[in-house]
């Protein structure tokens, strides 16, 4: 397949601009493998994080055609042969150089949950099959999380407030208080309980739609709110 | 020797918000609830100078009466009236699901409020213009 990579470019001291790629990959290819023959066969100074290669890692997080994705995972197939995809870096990140971002914010903001959920192994049964803990569904699998911040580059409310928490930190503090597992749950409660935190979110489920592995941080932000609005309740009248 | 490099700052301007390039139907909700918020301070302070002309007196009431049957503040009324309906269904909806309701179905629920913006905004324009013949 044909296909030209419109890239953006920034390296510091200069002024940001596209430059666009035009490379040839095998059809089963997925957009990580054609940033990386642009890489290899045009500009070796082309800066992008990536490691895996399977959507296991989460380090390639960008954007294709203005849309949050993990090219890793992403096939050139669903854009066309002879199609132009314009890769940008990240949004609310700063931009180190080229695709790459500063994840720092991805990060601060994981520890600050205290996560991560450290799963006990399931027992095996002989059959093969997990023996899973009853009602394991319903709590949305948010050990999928790859921490890639795809979330919080599409969250609208990042955008004017950098202080903001994020979907996946709340989506994190939501799997924590459902299961605390010894965790400070009032610490995490006073946290969330903020002007950066569970009440700047606007709902636009940017985030549930940004997310590649369903991890639906939005739907958890939504069932955050009510259990905090329960929690304060409470408080007021001295039952929790 | 090492020289430190300064990332560039991610664009914090408040006109991302309505960069609706490569979202989806949420985003776009975010931005007619922005917008429409906007719009229904802005009309209550036009409405609010209209009505002090009545502060003139009986006589202005003629006056009052031909500006607000005027095509232009007819046309006013039914964008006030879209606006009204989209601000407060989506807000309905907003409220609904932060309350831990309808989650799974806020899309579904973005739909139907909005065809009942569409529908009951017509009735009124259909409404208002009628009365006006």
């Amino acid at each position: 397949m044909k296909l030209n990579l419109k890239i953006y470019r920034y390296k510091p001291g200069s002024e940001p601009h596209y430059d666009t790629f035009a490379v040839e990959v095998p059809e089963e290819a997925n957009v990580l493998d054609a940033i990386e023959r642009a890489w290899d066969d045009h500009d070796r100074t082309i800066m992008f994080r990536h490691a895996c290669h399977h959507a296991s890692c989460g380090s390639c997080g960008l954007r294709v055609n203005d849309v949050e994705k993990l090219p890793c995972v992403t096939p050139v197939s669903d854009y066309g042969d002879g199609a132009t995809l314009k890769i940008d870096p990240m949004r609310n990140f700063p931009v180190i150089t080229d695709l790459a971002v500063d994840a720092t914010p991805i990060y601060q903001r994981m520890q600050l949950i205290g996560m991560p959920i450290i799963r006990q192994a399931e027992t095996i049964r002989s059959d093969g099959q997990m023996i899973l803990p009853d009602g394991i569904e319903r709590f949305g699998r948010f050990e999928n999380c790859l921490e890639c911040g795809l979330c919080l580059s599409a969250c609208p409310v990042m955008t004017t407030d950098p202080h903001f928490l994020g979907p996946m930190t709340l989506a994190a503090a939501e799997r924590v208080l459902q299961e605390p597992r010894g965790a400070d749950t009032e610490r995490i409660y006073q946290l969330i309980d903020d002007e950066h935190g569970l009440w700047r979110c606007h709902s636009s489920f940017e985030c549930t739609e940004a997310c590649p592995y369903e991890v639906d941080p939005g739907a958890a932000i939504m069932r955050l709110k009510r259990k905090v609005f329960v929690h304060k309740v409470k408080k007021l009248f001295g039952m929790a | 020797m090492s020289a430190e490099v300064k990332p560039k700052p991610a664009d914090r301007s408040p006109g991302q918000w309505f960069d609706v390039r490569g979202r989806r139907v949420g985003l776009w909700a975010y931005v007619v609830m922005r917008l429409s918020a906007a719009g229904l301070v802005l009309y209550l302070f036009l409405h609010l100078g209209i009505l002090s002309q009545l502060a003139q007196g009986p006589a202005a009431w003629d006056g009052f009466v031909a500006i607000a049957k005027s095509p232009v503040i007819l046309v006013l009324d039914v964008v006030l009236i879209v606006g009204m309906l989209a601000h407060g269904l989506n807000g309905l909806r907003l409220t609904l699901i932060g309350l831990g309701i309808g989650i799974p179905r806020h899309k579904t629920m973005l739909w139907v409020f909005l065809a009942l913006t569409v529908l009951l905004s017509a009735l009124s324009a259909l409404a208002i213009f009628a009365e006006t013949k």
